[in-house]
């Protein structure tokens, strides 16, 4: 996979993770015209389109696109059920996930992907193995954050 | 604001969140923005050290705001200070932001590569992994030679944890991407090969990925993974879907795995063993097999996955193209997909079956889908689907369906997507040539095409017909009866009318018997249309009235006064003029016999590839292309042609000068002066240059190179950067091992760099790796592409590097080249600067004495202007300056100062985004051996600098 965006129906970026070297310029370019040419497309057309020499799978749920560009000789179907399954993690991990969920903890729908995803590369495919990973972390920071709330509420600690 | 979900406690950052959704507008938005960058700035210089929660929560939300597209010029060294926090938030936040916001060739990276490698080391296999995460996130050069023994290291180690592996596998293959020199390969192929053995399957997904990448480099070393990622393929084949737990997917047993070692499979042949051999066919029969059973759940995901598995398999199947009979079941298996009412499924189908169609097995089964394939370029609601389906089609196209194919193609070419057109047209060009039986056929589908959709029949389509035609003579006589006929539209593309004006001019005569088509219908018809015509097609007719002076000696008078008449003698266009000129000459002084050499038929042209399949390749990356030639060598005989060129040349021959100079010297001058003109007002003023380029030519060369001289390591060297202000080629740097020679074109914005490395020492140089680098400014100003070169020279040989550059905008510094490489034992670090400056996109432009004061004038204001005042180094020779200034690139402006012995010049400076117009004026000063040289640019910068 060469990078993968998610944005909304009306074209906001929400996540964006490249996975090979581009400048800025070049992403933008990229953002750009990706999302006109996905969201003009109609609902029953198929999740594969030729972008340049790259394929673009993308699936909507609700009102967030997903969407994944891979080269030639990766499999579509699987790229699509990639997606399906970071859609699924998010969706256990935040309970029932929502966009919002995405746009205020975007650090942690990074992390769930980099777990998922590695340089572009499936790493893990086990959803328990991943969520483990993930709340694994979460339980460190729990612990740093109930003695800030303490040093908090003593007044030692900004909000 | 929604319930913030587990642990999360940056309250700021949730409060700064929800404070941007209710901006009502961008500028809010903005302001919103800016307001809380200064804070952080504020926060960040501010006297009191900032504790880790606070530095964690502001690069959060620094990040945020890069991520809503603005850029973020700060804060990269706080996101570096967390990756060392012992916090594990912090430092995942810092990792976070180094990985999202840091370029490949950052400079941080060499700040953050030592936290990276703590983490490593550390016992604690989470931050192992954050800092793998990173690595593979960036991925660049730098890290690759900074941490290129740690990785592999982690990789196999026994005590390694499972999830630190499969990090690690993958953050391997990353870095082995970027830099497969780096990587030492050889060390642990077995180690990693039986990782295809490992007890947890997450290991495995991740090591057949990194597998798959070294076997295609390195297929011998890697040969020994094919037996094992048949077993391992084949006990999940077999496998229940109970069998593997998390590992199964709605149902189908690690689907990611298998289609990741049917990757792997597909970088080798089929298995030589008999036994490893039969137990894959067993395999690839077991999942087309299961594609027929009936599915174990209604959801799409349980599908997917198994067509996914099953499309890879076919993948498998064409690319070993060894067994018949899978092959057609793999085909037949598609064709049901073609059907079916998942449009993913159909794109797919279409898809493969581009590649089926190429085997030779498989080729008459496709064709069997014929119709469907048809009807969907017909039905498809989808454009992507219909151009698969056109893709499908040019691949099954033979000699034995061409024609309905063909056919098929052109009626859907009535109605289908602009965004395909053109690569329709050169489908259709290219099957109606190869598979034409009949040369009338050819003709009458090429004459559709551009009726058609003549604005999408390239110039390489109907120089193609033509060279066919001229090549061919039983199809002439029927190609001027249909041309002739075509033009009896009233309207006709301008396509048609270049090919009928071709055509008629050098075959008229054949129908010329019949009076319906007689010399003056023909010269009438073609005439009717020279009026609504392009210049570069009057020029072609007026190439054919010539012609028909010398086919029809009858029409001769009428095409005289033609010729006469003002609209063609007086003609405002240089090149018609000429034309329009020497043909009425030629028509009266010529001898008829004369005139007959001169117009002789045109010779067949030689034999060669055709034009529009190179067009077609790269177009497309030339997949089903390229595939389909390989397939059919036999039969792609074109019939006769020449490259475009030599047909242009044939066409400009008939008029003895070469116009194409005249027109180029004339569009230069033109819009050049308006632009002087004009480009002042627009253009602001910039900041100051650096190095002053003209006066440093004049002066003195040795001081102005010493002042900037790069820093060597090793003898000193002669930096003759300074020499190639004026002039493109010559010798860049010498010492006693290494000379580098450059040779640069230089054409509007664009440039093309040739460096020559010679090594003057008998000994091999390692490891050499010339590279080119700019700073911040200059990135936007520049583009540098740069050929990879071999790593290494041998004694007394020479490598050539081709540097490509665009010039985007004005800019003060140059590129640098930096070259690393080994002699002997040591390392050698050369920098020096790349011979590119802003003059060298300099466009001459010649004006008069009256403009040049005029435009002189307009650029008075004291920013436009850059004086400058030194002395004379060498003798004032006025040819010397004269040489100087022309190779500065400028257009020498003669008799326009009123003093003789000053020099006046002018240019405007090309690039991709802005022009800019530059004057010039020189006066020496022969008594006090000075000169004064003043400059005025319609942009300030650029007056100072090239001053």
């Amino acid at each position: 996979i060469r990078f993968m965006l998610l944005f909304s129906r009306q074209g906001c970026i929400r996540l964006q993770k490249w996975f090979v070297a581009a400048g800025e310029r070049e992403r933008r370019e990229t953002r750009r015209e990706l999302l006109t040419t996905v969201l003009a497309r109609g609902p029953r057309s198929s999740s594969c389109l030729q972008w340049r020499d790259l394929s673009i799978i993308y699936k909507r749920y609700a009102s967030l696109y997903f969407c994944c560009a891979i080269e030639e000789g990766d499999n579509e179907l699987l790229t699509l059920e990639l997606i399906h399954r970071y859609v699924e993690l998010l969706d256990q991990y935040f309970g029932c996930v929502c966009e919002l969920d995405i746009i205020f903890n975007f650090e942690k729908a990074y992390f769930i992907l980099d777990e998922l995803l590695l340089g572009g590369e499936v790493q893990e495919t086990s959803k328990r193995v991943v969520l483990c990973a993930v709340e694994e972390a979460d339980d460190l920071q729990v612990e740093t954050d109930v003695t800030r709330r303490v040093l908090q509420d003593l007044g030692f600690a900004s909000a | 604001m929604p319930a913030v979900s587990k642990g999360d406690g940056m309250r700021g950052l949730a409060v700064f969140i929800s404070d941007i959704r209710n901006c009502k507008s961008k500028e809010a938005e903005i302001k919103r923005i800016n307001k809380e960058l200064a804070n952080i700035r504020s926060k960040f210089k501010g006297d009191k050290a900032l504790d880790g929660y606070s530095k964690k929560k502001y690069v959060c939300k620094l990040l945020f705001i890069f991520l809503l597209g603005h850029d973020i010029d700060f804060g990269h060294m706080e996101a570096v200070n967390l990756l060392s926090s012992n916090k594990y938030t912090e430092k995942q936040i810092g990792y976070l932001f180094i990985s999202v916001l840091v370029n490949s060739n950052s400079e941080l990276i060499r700040l953050i590569s030592n936290a990276i490698k703590n983490d490593l080391a550390s016992r604690n296999p989470i931050f192992i992994n954050l800092a793998l995460h990173c690595i593979a996130n960036v991925g660049s050069r730098e890290m690759a030679e900074a941490l290129a023994a740690e990785v592999p290291r982690l990789l196999i180690a026994a005590d390694t944890m499972d999830s630190v592996k499969q990090s690690a596998a993958l953050c391997l293959l990353r870095l082995y991407r970027t830099s497969p020199d780096v990587i030492p390969v050889g060390d642990w192929t077995s180690r990693v090969i039986h990782l295809l053995n490992d007890q947890h399957m997450g290991v495995v997904t991740a090591a057949t990925s990194l597998i798959t990448a070294l076997a295609q480099k390195n297929p011998d070393e890697y040969k020994g993974s094919v037996s094992l990622a048949v077993s391992r393929l084949s006990r999940i084949v077999t496998s229940s879907y109970t069998d593997l737990q998390d590992y199964t997917y709605y149902f189908v047993p690690a689907p990611w795995l298998s289609v990741k070692l049917l990757r792997l499979l597909q970088c080798y042949p089929p298995p030589e063993d008999p036994a490893v051999r039969g137990r894959l066919s067993e395999c690839l029969e077991n999942i087309l097999n299961k594609a027929q059973e009936p599915p174990k759940s209604k959801k799409v995901q349980h599908s997917n996955a198994k067509n996914a598995v099953l499309f890879e398999a076919i993948n498998l199947i064409i690319h070993h193209d060894s067994e018949p009979n899978l092959l057609v079941r793999a085909c037949n298996q598609l064709g049901q997909f073609l059907q079916h009412r998942e449009t993913n499924l159909r794109y797919l189908a279409l898809e493969s079956m581009c590649l089926l169609a190429s085997s030779e097995f498989s080729h008459e089964a496709v064709k069997k889908h014929q119709e469907t394939v048809i009807n969907a370029l017909k039905t498809e609601r989808d454009v992507s689907v219909r151009q698969r389906a056109v893709d499908l089609l040019y691949a099954m196209c033979d000699r034995s369906n061409a024609q309905e194919i063909v056919s098929e193609m052109l009626n859907y070419l009535e109605t289908a997507d602009y965004s395909i057109r053109e690569e329709m047209v050169l489908k259709v060009a290219i099957l109606a040539e190869k598979y034409a039986v009949d040369y009338t056929w050819y003709v009458d589908t090429i004459l559709n095409l551009i009726r058609l959709a003549g604005d999408y029949v390239s110039e390489e389509v109907w120089y193609r017909v033509i060279q066919i035609v001229i090549n061919r003579e039983d199809v002439q006589g029927y190609a001027a009866k249909t041309v002739f006929e075509a033009l009896q539209a009233p309207a006709c593309h301008e396509n048609m009318v270049k090919v009928g004006g071709y055509i008629l001019g050098e075959f008229g005569n054949l129908i010329a018997g019949d009076p319906r088509s007689s010399p003056l219908v023909q010269f009438n018809l073609l005439h009717s249309k020279f009026h609504l015509c392009s210049v570069a097609t009057r020029a072609l007719l007026l190439s054919t009235y010539i012609k028909f002076i010398n086919l029809f000696p009858e029409v001769k008078v009428t095409i005289q006064d033609v010729l006469r008449s003002d609209n063609q003698l007086r003609n405002a266009d240089a090149e018609l003029q000429q034309r329009a000129v020497e043909y009425l000459r030629l028509s009266t002084v010529a001898s008829t016999d004369v005139l007959a050499t001169v117009l002789e038929e045109m010779p067949p042209f030689p034999e060669r590839e055709s034009s529009i399949l190179t067009k077609l390749k790269r177009k497309k990356g030339s997949v089903s292309v390229d595939v389909d030639d390989g397939r059919r060598t036999g039969s792609v005989e074109l019939n006769g042609a020449a490259t475009q060129d030599s047909l242009a040349n044939k066409a400009s021959a008939v008029s003895t000068p070469s116009p194409s100079a005249s027109a180029d010297l004339l569009g230069l001058g033109a819009p050049g002066i308006g632009i002087l003109g004009h480009s002042e007002g627009p253009v602001g003023n910039v900041g100051t240059g650096g190095a002053s380029l003209l006066v440093d030519v004049f002066s003195d060369m040795a001081a102005a190179a010493a002042s900037s001289s790069p820093q060597i390591v090793g003898t000193p060297p002669e930096d003759n950067f300074m020499k190639f202000v004026c002039k493109n080629n010559g010798v860049l740097f010498e010492n006693n091992l290494l000379q580098i020679g450059v040779k640069s074109e230089f054409r509007q914005n664009l440039g093309r760099v040739c460096l020559f490395y010679g090594n003057k020492t008998s000994v091999q140089f390692q490891a050499f790796t010339p590279s080119v680098s700019f700073s911040q400014e200059l990135q936007s100003q520049l583009s540098v592409q740069t050929k990879p070169v071999e790593p290494t020279i041998d004694g007394g040989a020479q490598v050539q590097q081709l540097v490509n550059v665009e010039c985007l905008l004005d800019f003060v510094e140059s590129p640098m080249l930096n070259l690393q490489f080994r002699y002997g034992g040591a390392v050698q670090n050369l920098v020096m600067r790349l011979p590119v400056m802003l003059n060298k996109f300099f466009q001459v432009s010649e004006m008069s004495g009256q403009d040049f004061f005029a435009r002189w004038k307009q650029l008075s204001s004291p920013q436009q202007e850059a004086q400058n005042i030194f002395k004379a180094t060498q003798s004032m020779d006025e040819e010397v300056n004269k040489a100087k200034l022309l190779g500065f690139g400028m257009a020498l402006l003669e008799g326009v100062d009123p003093n003789p012995e000053n020099f006046v010049g002018a240019g405007i400076v090309q690039s991709k985004l802005v022009q800019v117009g530059c004057l010039l004026r020189l006066e020496p000063n022969a008594q006090a051996q000075m000169y004064r040289l003043t400059l005025r640019t319609s942009k300030e910068v650029v007056s100072k600098h090239l001053s």
